[in-house]
């Protein structure tokens, strides 16, 4: 198919797609950062110590729910937005998905649990949770790394997107430690500092990767980037990236001497600039794969439903997602600050 | 091995472990939720310190509940997808938007909240906090609300057209408020309200049992109690109801249930058998003549349609004709425990111990009659996977048998372990909740009443 035959976007079929893409890309982009520092959080309790262990999962109790209910409302967007799509491409990723989702049953019960249980049993449950997070963050790479190269099964590509879960891990990591700093004092917050610096370089190589890898495995891609004036006006995406990666590099090499003199007032940078670094990469990928949703293959107008029940869906995203961002700046308002411990009362 | 397996089969197996799984935990919150507003207002009218206890221990088991819900929820939307491809292929315009309702409308009003509700109680104030607990509760019931109106569009669908292979609404009242939906939201939630009355009353007698008499132990008991003794009335008249609204609309499903094989006039109402879908007669059958006639068609002679009506478009009969037994045997049970529970208590104000192990055995009874109901009403729609409109074969996925059967283990492994894990750590909170360290705080709570936020963690969590 022509990408070159734009539909006609004065009529409902032709812009409501464009306006479900971009939902569904925000409420997926915000589900990358929120449970991304959960899942980051959940893969670094392994290397705390008990006291410290405790005091993690504070940090993202009353979140980690309201979180992946993104992951929820993305997957629901593709799913009741665009049928045909959600069908084609998560039958071809079976595998990781149901990795990704026994991964996320896994540390959701193991967070209640590990309060819940008997002593004994808490080792046991801390150990489900990082598992769990661990394999739920590497199935999601795995998951966009097959996805960038359309989904095929030879050695090189699953090469690649084995390397894409690990710098996924290691970027959910990032985002973690990150948010970390940010939420607690002390001794963990020291460890936190020293996180965040090894993630850092792992991080660096998967977004550099990915965006080596996107314009070879279609020309289409490598046009929409590498033609003039395109090149000119894209090069904020991927200097503001490295602008922040340095930045947020120094800043973490500063932050030692700082918590040692008890100076804490830069502890939000680190996350807001991984998030940055985050919306990077997405604003990045996005322009590539424009207007596809399967690579080169079903494009937004074919996988749409029919206009008369996007603009039912629509009707009810419009009332319910500014409430929603609304009340989640609520929540986030009311647990702000350093992490306490939790109470269920 | 599992190549010579139908994908289809496995499929089906797949799905429908994985709702299984789901469904026991919403059904607990959905109505938890109301229970657990029920004690906050209540110690919010008497001051009794004793109900926000009840809530303190019950607010734990509904986070563990909901966070169950949650995970296995979203399993769900990821496996219409990797499973079932030709559904919202051909019904997603009708599919999509009510589950996008589901997800936006409840599924969030849920989750947001719920961190309030949980750890937020000391930083929000009583209000808001009673507020977030409301809408929580509101938030599970409008998600049943969403997800049923779609489950009854598929076994009674209406309002819509077929066009080119793929369904369009004409009406969405029509859509939503379907033939069967009204029937089977009020059956939805009466059974919600009933496994959560056995669960309050059985973990609290189990507390009892262990001489744990404090009295918020007695009002969750009494709570759950009285509630099903309410509620088990109704659900057998809301039961019937639904069962004459599927003999209208899907007369095969009820032959089935009631192992009906021929039609024919003056039907008998078999209470036991084997249905034999070789022979297509029940093995070992033990019937009333002439009682199906009657309470279905309300005439002795009234003709029922037997499965030879219906060759090669009828579910198979052995699941549903059992698992239709046990539903309304679990049912008929509820009734004899609520109803002598609830004259107990009116005259003792507490159970007697045989009716306190009775009630620690009926514990999870309501997922028992919950999960035989949802198979007779889900293998009742089969090879449909929308009731005349699509079946459940041309909607499967092209994923090979191997796949699927391997996966299958692995959920199955997983659930399974989740569900020894959830009961045995609700059993584990309720023992927890009635250790010493509190039996002594108690008399103190009586004479200082206490505020609202008490800082003493009274279990570390």
């Amino acid at each position: 198919m022509n990408p070159a035959t734009l539909p006609d976007l004065t009529q409902p079929a032709g812009w409501m797609p464009l306006v479900f893409l971009a939902l569904m890309g925000l409420a997926m982009l915000i589900y990358v950062i929120l449970d991304g520092y959960d899942l980051g959080v959940g893969v670094l309790l392994r290397r705390a110590d008990d006291a410290d262990k405790d005091r993690m999962i504070a940090s993202i109790g009353p979140f980690w729910d309201a979180n992946e209910t993104w992951l929820v409302l993305g997957v629901g967007l593709l799913l009741t937005a665009f049928p045909l799509a959600h069908g084609a491409i998560l039958t071809h990723l079976y595998l990781p998905v149901a990795m990704m989702l026994a991964g996320l049953i896994i540390r959701g019960v193991a967070f209640d649990f590990r309060v819940k249980a008997r002593d004994p049993h808490k080792p046991w449950w801390n150990f489900a949770f990082y598992a769990g997070s661990l394999l739920a963050s590497f199935s999601q790479g795995l998951m966009l790394g097959l996805y960038i190269t359309g989904f095929r099964y030879d050695l090189p590509n699953l090469l690649f997107a084995v390397a894409v879960g690990l710098c996924l891990v290691a970027g959910y990591c990032l985002l973690g430690a990150s948010w970390l700093i940010m939420k607690t004092t002390g001794s963990l917050q020291l460890r936190a500092i020293y996180w965040a610096r090894r993630s850092l370089w792992l991080t660096a190589l998967g977004v550099a990767a990915i965006s080596v890898v996107t314009p070879l495995v279609s020309a289409r891609i490598f046009e929409k980037w590498f033609s003039l004036p395109n090149i000119i006006l894209l090069a904020p995406i991927p200097l503001i990236t490295l602008g922040v990666f340095v930045g947020v590099e120094r800043l973490l090499r500063k932050m030692r001497d700082l918590h040692a003199r008890g100076n804490d007032r830069w502890c939000w940078v680190p996350f807001a600039g991984t998030a940055v670094i985050f919306l990077m990469a997405f604003n990045g990928l996005a322009y590539s794969l424009f207007p596809y949703l399967v690579v080169d293959q079903i494009d937004i107008w074919q996988a749409a439903s029919a206009p008369e029940s996007l603009a039912v869906i629509l009707i009810g995203a419009a009332v319910v997602l500014p409430t929603i961002l609304g009340y989640t700046v609520y929540a986030y308002r009311v647990f702000w600050g350093k992490a306490t411990d939790l109470h269920y009362y | 091995m599992f190549a010579s397996l139908d994908p289809v089969v496995l499929a089906r197996i797949q799905f429908a472990a994985n709702i299984t799984f789901h469904i026991l935990f919403p059904t607990i919150s959905i109505s938890l939720g109301w229970v657990l507003l029920f004690f906050k207002l209540r110690y919010g009218k008497t001051g009794d310190e004793s109900w926000m206890a009840a809530y303190r221990v019950w607010v734990k088991i509904f986070a563990l509940t909901f966070a169950l819900g949650v995970v296995s929820g979203i399993t769900m939307s990821f496996q219409f997808g990797t499973n079932w491809p030709g559904y919202m292929e051909t019904v997603g315009n009708i599919a999509g938007p009510l589950l996008a309702y589901e997800v936006l409308t409840a599924f969030f009003l849920e989750a947001t909240f719920l961190g309030i509700m949980l750890f937020g109680m000391r930083r929000v104030s009583n209000r808001t906090h009673t507020i977030a607990t409301l809408l929580v509760a509101g938030g599970t019931t409008l998600s049943a609300f969403w997800i049923l109106a779609l489950n009854s569009w598929m076994q009674t669908p209406a309002g819509f057209a077929m066009i080119d292979g793929r369904a369009h609404v004409t009406s969405w009242l029509e859509v939503i408020f379907n033939p069967s939906f009204p029937y089977r939201l009020t059956h939805m939630l009466l059974a919600s309200g009933l496994t959560v009355a056995f669960l309050l009353a059985g973990v609290s007698a189990y507390r009892w049992l262990r001489g744990d008499h404090g009295r918020d132990v007695i009002h969750a008991m009494r709570t759950g109690v009285v509630l099903a003794a309410i509620l088990i009335p109704l659900q057998i008249v809301a039961g019937d109801l639904h069962g004459l609204n599927t003999l209208h609309h899907q007369p095969a499903k009820i032959a089935a249930m009631e192992g009906i094989w021929k039609t024919e006039k003056g039907a008998p109402a078999v209470l036991f058998g084997i249905p034999n879908a070789r022979t297509q007669i029940n093995d070992f059958e033990i019937a009333i003549p002439k009682l199906a006639s009657l309470y279905l068609a309300h005439d002795l002679e009234g003709e029922i349609k037997g499965i030879d009506a219906f060759p090669d478009r009828h579910p198979p009969v052995a699941p549903l004709f059992f698992a239709f037994r046990i539903m309304v045997g679990v049912g008929l049970l509820m009734l004899a425990v609520s109803w002598i529970g609830a004259w107990q208590f009116r005259r003792r104000g507490e159970p007697a111990p045989w009716m306190a192990r009775a009630l620690v055995a009926m514990t999870f009874s309501g997922w028992v009659a919950l999960v035989a109901g949802w198979y007779v009403t889900e293998i009742g729609r089969q090879p449909y996977l929308v009731y005349g409109v699509l079946t459940t074969a041309q909607a499967a996925s092209k994923v090979p048998a191997a796949m699927i059967a391997s996966t299958l283990a692995m959920y199955l492994a997983l659930y399974l372990a989740l569900i020894v894990a959830y009961i045995s750590v609700v059993f584990h909170l309720a023992r927890k909740a009635g250790a010493p360290p509190e039996d002594t705080a108690a008399p103190d709570a009586f004479q200082t009443p206490q505020p609202v936020l008490p800082g003493q963690p009274r279990s570390k969590s």
